[in-house]
């Protein structure tokens, strides 16, 4: 087990490429760059597919256990030191091992990640090539690769934490590699801030997690969430979800926090390949699919991971049918898509959601890396508007980006139908049909992605050419090593599928088994589901195969239609074209081309950029006015009691000094003082006074006798 | 030039009684008062020496006792001082007034 004991190695071989290039990077000439960086995630891949392969022999012993390394524990022991108080008045240990776990779910995760990383990273070497800051930006996608990983690997949700809040913070960089860029900057921030608001709902769900299990080692949890001493929908748990979920949508792109998304296309177009849709992106899917043993004991977070999926699915979907820049049709599209995963994973289907991230990280990431093949052809240029034709200029990038298309757009035998196929299934069949709402929202989705995406390969590689003529002297077909990826890529996407072949067209399902020990109900949830269930087992009993095809002849449909009224709507695209949905309905397409105005709405809402006047809109201009209700209703009602109060104490210190002291008490001694005086004279204390007082008297006694 | 009469004793006594009360009534020097007594009491002696002339001796032995008085009056007097000088270190006499209250 020597590749499996040291599993905790993996994140570190590029971690290893990201302190080189932060160290020592400015120094290095490209090709030690690329053989560090590279080097690094090569490694990285291969261990992993060693470590991979010897977990499946372990399992074969062990079904269904996971394989779990301790390096050492970081924070707290097993038994005391850091204690805190449970929620039942209990105390416990807390603490945070850095701790590996490998299961189906991470490995699979491992695999993609690796191996997408893996290509992404060659990718790069030819579309960075005449970049400026080439290490930095091989260093932010090594760190990126070990933040990765880590959050793939952890065995506890501290551990996953430390790995999320690295990928946020490598999307953070990446983002704004163009730092000269004040577009670029300001979507950095943007991505950064809005994705603190999830992680403060990832926190907030790991704090009760802690505080309502005494653990937050994911086996620790998920023995205790099976081992029936929590109800089924029990509240601390539904909340506890509900704000993991919060977390989810920040990092996966989600309704309402999806908006940083689309935006983050201003980064380099391979970090968008890697990161903004096939690996990252999909934390807040695998955080959930982790979390799933206490998602089934809280039914109303599943609704609203079910309901916000689907939302997020046609919403975004909707905005991708109009707009022009080509990476942002793809950045809408994965936003779309990571809605159907969350679909999947609140109807029950885990692993149909992880299936999809799968399949989708194949599709999503060549889709990208083929538009920026594109853009290289076309120096730049991302607007759609102005390309056209390029089809038989760089075949390859065409022929695999078809590929794509076709895979995404769910064509049979392409891997996008596989997988999407199954979610739609899913959300069809759970609940007894409570879900066919949504199954509803996913099928009108998979349209719109069908014709969105043919909009996207016709606009670009059929129709008429748009471009000036000095773009179209320049184009040419991209190096060897961005179509070599682009190459292989376009294998997985026809053929990532196939491991997931469900029973009705004769597979066995072998993704969902593989998966099966990870997604394990126990007895009583599946009882809990029973009802519902039973009467849909009831309903389909006659027909479900039959039922399955049906629904599946119905999504082939919706693809082809989606792209054939593509084709319809734009072969003959020439300059100055117009868009059918603005012709045949110019507010709606307004609406859809503004974003449906939610961008505005936040901004209004919360920067508190707005103003009517000096008035502050939005948040911000609450917390203004609450500022100003403080300062001065607050503030000067205080001051007036203090102003009254003191006005109070003058009045009071007058009465006392005039009237008490003055009159009352002075009064009576000054008058006493007058009554006294003419005794007071008596006793002047002036010797000679008294002596003229004896004279006086003398004489009078004298004169007295003397004229008697 | 006439006879000097007893009246001229009387007034030059009588100027002198005056010249006495005025002092003590109008200086603060204690020294100064004590003197102004003994203008007072020798005025007296005058008196009493003038009318012996009439009466007999029984005037002058009186005022051989005022002499003797006047003496103990004047020590005693300038004992008081001396020690009301080392409290105070004033000889005025509108500065002694601790029993003014």
């Amino acid at each position: 087990m020597l590749f499996l004991d040291h599993i905790w190695l993996i994140p570190l071989f590029p971690a290893f490429g990201a302190a080189v290039m932060f160290f020592f990077g400015r120094k290095l000439q490209k090709s030690t760059v690329n053989a560090v960086c590279v080097g690094a995630v090569v490694l990285a891949f291969l261990f992993t597919c060693c470590a991979f392969s010897q977990y499946l022999g372990y399992q074969h012993d062990n079904p269904g256990k996971p394989y779990q390394v301790n390096v050492y524990t970081w924070l707290g022991t097993d038994t005391g030191g850091m204690n805190f108080v449970k929620y039942d008045g209990t105390p416990a240990p807390f603490h945070a091992d850095v701790g590996f776990l490998l299961d189906p779910l991470s490995g699979i995760w491992l695999l993609f990640v690796t191996g997408v990383g893996m290509l992404i990273h060659i990718y790069s070497t030819g579309y960075m090539a005449h970049e400026g800051g080439y290490y930095r930006f091989f260093g932010y996608l090594n760190l990126f690769m070990f933040s990765m990983l880590t959050l793939i690997l952890a065995n506890n949700y501290v551990l996953m934490f430390v790995g999320w809040e690295g990928v946020g913070l490598c999307s953070y960089l990446l983002i704004g590699f163009y730092f000269h860029r004040h577009s670029a900057s300001t979507a950095a921030n943007k991505a950064f801030i809005v994705n603190r608001i999830g992680d403060a709902g990832f926190l907030l769900g790991m704090f009760t997690i802690a505080w309502y299990f005494g653990s937050l080692r994911f086996t620790d949890v998920n023995h205790l969430a099976h081992s029936g001493h929590f109800t089924i929908g029990d509240p601390v748990i539904t909340a506890a979800t509900l704000l993991l979920f919060v977390g989810a949508c920040g990092k996966s792109a989600q309704l309402p926090l999806y908006v940083w998304l689309p935006d983050a296309m201003e980064g380099p177009t391979p970090v968008s390949a890697l990161i903004h849709a096939a690996t990252m992106v999909t934390a807040g899917v695998y955080m959930v699919a982790r979390s799933n043993a206490l998602f089934v004991l809280a039914p109303a977070s599943m609704k609203t991971v079910a309901i916000v999926g689907a939302l997020t699915a046609i919403f975004a979907a909707s905005i991708g049918l109009v707009q022009n820049d080509i990476k942002r049709v793809l950045a809408y599209s994965t936003v779309s898509q990571l809605g159907y995963m969350f679909l999947a994973l609140g109807v029950g289907a885990f692993a149909a959601g992880v299936f999809h991230v799968f399949t989708h990280a194949f599709f999503k990431a060549l889709l990208f890396l083929g538009s920026g093949s594109v853009i290289h052809a076309m120096s730049g240029e991302q607007d759609m508007r102005n390309m056209g034709g390029l089809g038989h200029k760089i075949p390859i990038t065409f022929r695999t980006m078809a590929v794509a298309t076709l895979a995404i757009a769910g064509i049979p035998g392409f891997a996008g139908f596989f997988s999407k196929d199954e979610i739609l299934w899913q959300a069809w069949s759970s609940e007894g049909g409570a879900y066919r709402f949504l199954w509803l929202i996913g099928f009108a989705t998979a349209l719109m992605t069908a014709f969105y995406m043919g909009r996207l390969i016709v606009l670009t590689f059929f129709s008429r050419p748009r471009m000036s003529h000095e773009i179209e002297h320049h184009i040419h077909e991209s190096p060897k090593s961005m179509t070599m990826p682009l190459v292989i890529l376009a294998f997985f996407s026809i053929f990532a599928g196939w491991l997931g072949l469900p029973h009705s067209l004769g597979g066995s399902d072998r993704f969902a088994k593989f998966l099966e020990p990870v997604f394990a109900r126990e007895e009583r949830v599946l009882q809990a589901e029973e009802p519902t269930k039973l009467a849909a087992a009831e309903k389909e009993q006659e027909h479900t195969d039959s039922m399955e095809y049906m629904l599946m002849g119905l999504s082939i449909a919706a693809a082809f239609a989606g792209l054939g009224l593509a084709w319809k709507a734009y072969s003959h695209a020439d300059k100055g074209y117009t868009e059918p949905i603005a012709a045949a309905a110019p507010p709606l397409y307004g609406l859809l081309y503004n974003k449906y105005y939610v961008d505005e709405a936040y901004d209004y809402a919360f920067t508190g950029r707005r103003k009517v006047g000096d008035v502050r809109l939005g948040v911000m201009g609450l917390g203004e006015a609450s500022s100003w209700f403080d300062s001065h209703v607050i503030d000067g009602t205080v001051n007036a009691a203090g102003w009254m109060t003191r006005f109070a104490g003058t009045l009071s210190s007058w009465w006392d000094k005039w009237i008490i002291d003055g009159v009352l008490v002075n009064g009576p001694a000054v008058l006493s003082r007058i009554i006294s005086y003419p005794v007071r004279i008596l006793q002047w204390g002036l010797v000679q006074w008294y002596a003229l007082v004896m004279v006086f008297g003398l004489v009078g006694f004298v004169a007295y006798y003397a004229w008697r | 030039m006439a006879p000097i009469t007893t009246v001229h004793y009387l007034v030059v006594a009588a100027a002198l009684f005056i010249l006495g009360v005025i002092g003590v009534l109008t200086r603060r020097n204690v020294v100064i008062v004590l003197m102004s007594i003994e203008l007072i009491l020798n005025a007296v002696n005058l008196n009493l020496v003038a009318f012996s002339r009439i009466w007999g001796l029984h005037g002058q032995v009186f005022a051989i006792f005022v002499i003797t008085d006047a003496a103990a009056e004047a020590a005693v007097g300038l004992g008081i001082l001396i020690a009301f000088f080392r409290n105070k270190e004033t000889v005025n006499v509108d500065e002694v007034d601790l029993l003014k209250w």
